[in-house]
């Protein structure tokens, strides 16, 4: 089977026969990323198909239909509809930070998905701080929210990036502690050695119940993180009509969306880097026919479709529950989450000095 | 700014600020505006301005007659489409001394009722959809739609039916009304229990409600609050048990009260009330009365100069109709007290120091329907 | 107290005020100047105790103007109605009874926009549903508009 390890090292000897090692360098910078923002504008795509044919199977109806096979060309048709409509900037609003703030929220999304490991050997950037970058970078997003909602110079929209500000903020610590606990078994802040040390099972099967904790508490931070409901206090349809993008038109807005699903998407991949393996098949210890047919399956279907489990996850969530308040937002957070996060880590670190966990 | 606390440091004071909620937003149902002054999350101060949608029905009924005007009521609440149309009618039969056959009365009751189900089930919807979660929506909708189709091939209209005249209905209801009601209770009830398991239940939505809006006993009766929104706060208010009208007084139901006062209570009360409003039809299928449908009217209506008034229980409350006339053909004046107008009062008193977000959970569960506000 | 027991009681309770009926209820018509003392002694007589005020409007017997209250009792459940006769057509004038009943507050703002009746001591008079630069009282029978008025 071809293994994505020798595309790239292909690639790699390609250029380097043609071209000198500083430009091999940038083309594969150039390669990588224009790679990286193809799969993700697919990767949209098919989500907010997705989204929206799941909110249609569960709210009794069809969803789109109309557009290409069972409506699947119809977001393709929604971007170019985006695409071609006016971004209009009202008159009163702060047209730089205006103009900036959805460019600021969308690059920081795109890099968070530096550190990700898509396959075996296929990673962009192998750094040995990989998740710690990607819940750094993650939160630089709220100052562009901030920004869209300053700038507008509407009371709805400022309202809304006030509290997508609090709610971020307050979620990021317990996002952070959740991870922290995969981090403190395996010893490394490294996609790959901790996609690594998942090879003989899955650290939400390895760690015990505070490592299932962690994770059912990464899933609610993160779902707050990306305001997606019940956590959307930041768009909140019904009280605030659309939060900090109420401004925004065509692409403007475009790209706000866009972000959703693109942080969406690092959620997604983040949890299952640490939590279900990355790209690492299912295994039960000691069940060699089992783990062999298993490995049969590409890594990629592994990947895929442990984010796409996640993803579902996260959009059931929003289409079963109501929204919360804010002030019951941030109680969760800041009187529930993290001191159980906090407790919860306190209880990793023992198990992990005392060599409990598998 | 006045409200500014000038003994705090200047960086640490804060500003209130005025909002404008509506005339066009996604959670005021319709065109009304409320000038919310917030500091920060916490509203101050709420001033309703009406008017965005307002007809002048009261003013057009003095150029119509009795029964056009009937026509206009179904534009008021347009969810209670057909008790309005029963409040106008009995009013004029009421003046007229006209004694309506059994039969309507039964089919009358049934339609309320019915009405009163399509109304409580779109709210339940609209509930659930102003507190953030959009599925109920299109359930209640869909139920909502079961209903409307017996409305339609008994009556030919889905919203405003005008199918209660005075002494009594347009026509007469189809042969297969009595069983296809039958099978559409059984479906009702079991999408009563799909809504508590849906929402209900859960405890974001409790804790969004309970404790919310709340509606002190005193303070609704002094608001002249009326309906679930009323007796939600204990307060006991059904016309139809204390005024009964078109043969209530024979059939048996409770009125639904709780001692809650808050959003939660005003939840519960709308939920039990689809109950009760099932067990009632319930009790008039079994002996739908025979016989004629409408008693003989004349074509134009006079009613003898005098004051009437009418109260009938809508989905949302009491309305009353105050008729005055002055024996022509036309209303000298027609006054229609709706029940949202008086509950609207009750939405600065309750949201006072909320949050935004209460202040949705409270008006949702106030349940105001815009052109009966403005008329 | 039934109808005719609440006629009787205002009868002679209320001497300087008229007692009628109409068809549904026991008819009081206060005099201006009385109205306020009147209706709180209706709302806080332990044998009446009319604590909602569940319509309040107002009617143009051209020339005179009415204000009607309908109240009712939570306690006893008897109704009636009191009326107030306004003479002075060209600034009608009455005492607000939102100090007894706040339901009050709403009703008057409409009566005031539709009928120009102020009321004094009224907590925020406006016109709630026809603009400030609304021109004139549209339930008065003297109302022209020829534009958006049509008549049959």
């Amino acid at each position: 089977m071809i293994q994505f390890s020798d595309i790239t090292s292909w690639i790699h000897e390609t250029l380097s026969g043609l071209l000198s090692p500083g430009l091999t360098f940038l083309a594969e910078l150039v390669l990588a990323g224009v790679a990286v923002l193809a799969m993700v504008l697919v990767f949209v795509v098919i989500f907010v198909y997705m989204e929206r044919k799941v909110a249609g199977f569960m709210q009794l109806r069809y969803g789109p239909n109309r557009v290409g096979i069972w409506g699947s060309l119809q977001v393709i048709a929604d971007v170019f509809k985006l695409l071609l409509k006016e971004s209009f900037a009202p008159d009163s609003v702060d047209k730089l930070l205006f103009n900036l703030a959805p460019y600021l929220v969308l690059a920081v999304s795109f890099m968070a998905l530096a550190p990700i490991s898509w396959a075996p050997g296929l990673q962009m950037w192998d750094t040995n701080i990989g998740v710690l970058f990607i819940s750094a970078v993650s939160s630089i997003g709220v100052i562009g929210i901030l920004m869209a909602g300053w700038s507008s110079n509407n009371k709805y929209s400022l309202i809304g990036a006030m509290r997508s500000g609090a709610q971020i903020v307050s979620y990021e610590l317990s996002a952070g502690l959740s991870i922290l606990a995969v981090v403190a078994m395996c010893g490394s802040l490294s996609v790959h050695d901790i996609i690594q040390s998942q090879a003989d099972g899955w650290w939400i099967f390895k760690g015990h119940l505070p490592i299932i904790f962690s994770f059912v508490v990464y899933v609610i931070a993160s779902t707050a993180e990306c305001n997606r409901a019940p956590f959307d206090l930041a768009e909140a349809e019904s009280e605030l009509t659309a939060g900090y993008h109420t401004e925004y038109s065509g692409m403007g807005f475009g790209i706000f969306y866009l972000t959703e699903y693109i942080n969406m998407l690092v959620v997604a991949m983040v949890a299952s880097t640490v939590f279900l393996g990355g790209w690492l098949p299912f295994h039960i210890y000691g069940f060699e026919a089992f783990n062999h047919v298993m490995n049969f399956i590409p890594s990629w279907i592994w990947f895929f479709g442990k984010i796409f489990f996640i993803i579902f996850l996260i959009m059931w969530f929003r289409w079963t529950f109501p929204r919360l308040r804010i002030d019951q937002l941030l109680k969760l957070e800041w009187k529930y989450l993290l001191p159980l996060s906090i407790v919860n880590l306190v209880i990793v670190a023992f198990i992990t000095i005392m060599g409990w966990h598998f | 700014m006045e409200n500014q606390d000038i003994s705090l440091p200047l960086e640490e004071q804060t500003e209130e600020f005025v909002v404008n909620i509506g005339p066009q937003h996604p959670s005021t149902h319709g065109v009304l505006r409320l000038e919310a002054t917030l500091d920060g999350e916490t509203i101050k101060d709420i001033l309703p301005h009406l008017g965005y949608i307002h007809r002048g029905i009261e003013k057009m009924t003095e150029s119509l007659g009795y029964k056009q005007s009937i026509y206009l009521t179904s534009r008021m609440d347009y969810l209670s489409a057909h008790i309005n149309n029963q409040a106008c009618s009995l009013a004029v039969e009421k003046a007229l001394q006209v004694e309506v056959p059994e039969r309507a009365k039964a089919i009358r009751i049934i339609m309320a009722e019915l009405q009163r189900l399509t109304s409580h089930e779109l709210w339940w919807g609209s509930c659930a959809m102003d507190i953030g979660a959009v599925t109920p929506f299109f359930l209640g909708f869909r139920d909502r739609e079961r209903i409307l189709e017996i409305f339609e091939a008994n009556t030919g209209n889905r919203l405003t039916m005008n199918y209660i005249t005075p002494g009594g209905v347009m026509q007469d209801v189809l042969p297969s009304f009595v069983s296809d009601l039958k099978t559409l209770l059984v479906k009702v009830k079991g999408y009563l229990a799909e809504y508590d398991t849906l929402i209900t239940g859960n405890i974001i939505f409790q804790r969004r409600l309970q404790g919310v809006g709340v509606l002190p006993k005193e303070m609704a009766i002094s608001l002249g609050c009326t309906g679930p929104t009323a007796r939600a706060s204990g307060v006991s208010c059904d016309v139809r048990k204390y005024h009964p009208y078109d043969g209530y007084e024979k059939l048996e139901f409770k009125e639904i009260l709780n001692d809650g006062c808050d959003s939660w209570a005003r939840y519960l009360v709308r939920m039990e009330e689809m109950r009760e409003s099932i067990y009632i039809i319930e009790q008039l299928l079994d002996n739908l009365p025979e016989g004629e449908y409408r008693a003989k009217m004349k074509g134009v209506i006079k009613l003898p100069a005098g004051e009437y008034y009418q109260r009938v229980e809508t989905a949302r409350g009491e309305l009353g109709v105050y008729i005055v006339s002055d024996g022509t053909n036309k209303p000298y004046r027609m006054k229609f007290r709706t029940p949202c107008y008086s509950n609207l009062a009750a939405v600065k008193p309750i949201n006072v120091g909320a949050k935004i977000g209460d202040l949705m959970a409270s008006m949702a569960t106030i349940d105001l329907v815009i052109p009966d506000i403005d008329r | 107290m039934n109808r005719e027991e609440l006629k009787s009681y205002l009868e002679s309770n209320f001497s300087n005020c008229q007692v009628s009926e109409t068809f549904d209820f026991p008819l009081l018509i206060v005099p201006k100047e009385e109205l306020l003392s009147v209706a709180g002694k209706l709302k806080n007589s332990s044998e009446t105790l009319f604590d909602f005020l569940f319509c309040e409007t107002a009617v143009d017997r051209n020339p005179n103007l009415e204000v009607v209250y309908h109240l009712t009792s939570t306690t006893f459940r008897h109704d009636m109605e009191m009326k107030v006769i306004l003479e002075d057509r060209e600034n009608p004038e009455v005492e607000s009874v939102y100090s007894l009943w706040q339901a009050a507050d709403l009703f008057e703002d409409e009566i005031y926009d539709m009928f120009g009746i102020r009321f004094a001591n009224h907590p925020n008079l406006r016109r709630i549903m026809l603009g400030d630069e609304w021109q004139g009282f549209p339930l008065r029978k003297d109302y022209k508009d020829d534009v958006n008025i049509v008549t049959l």
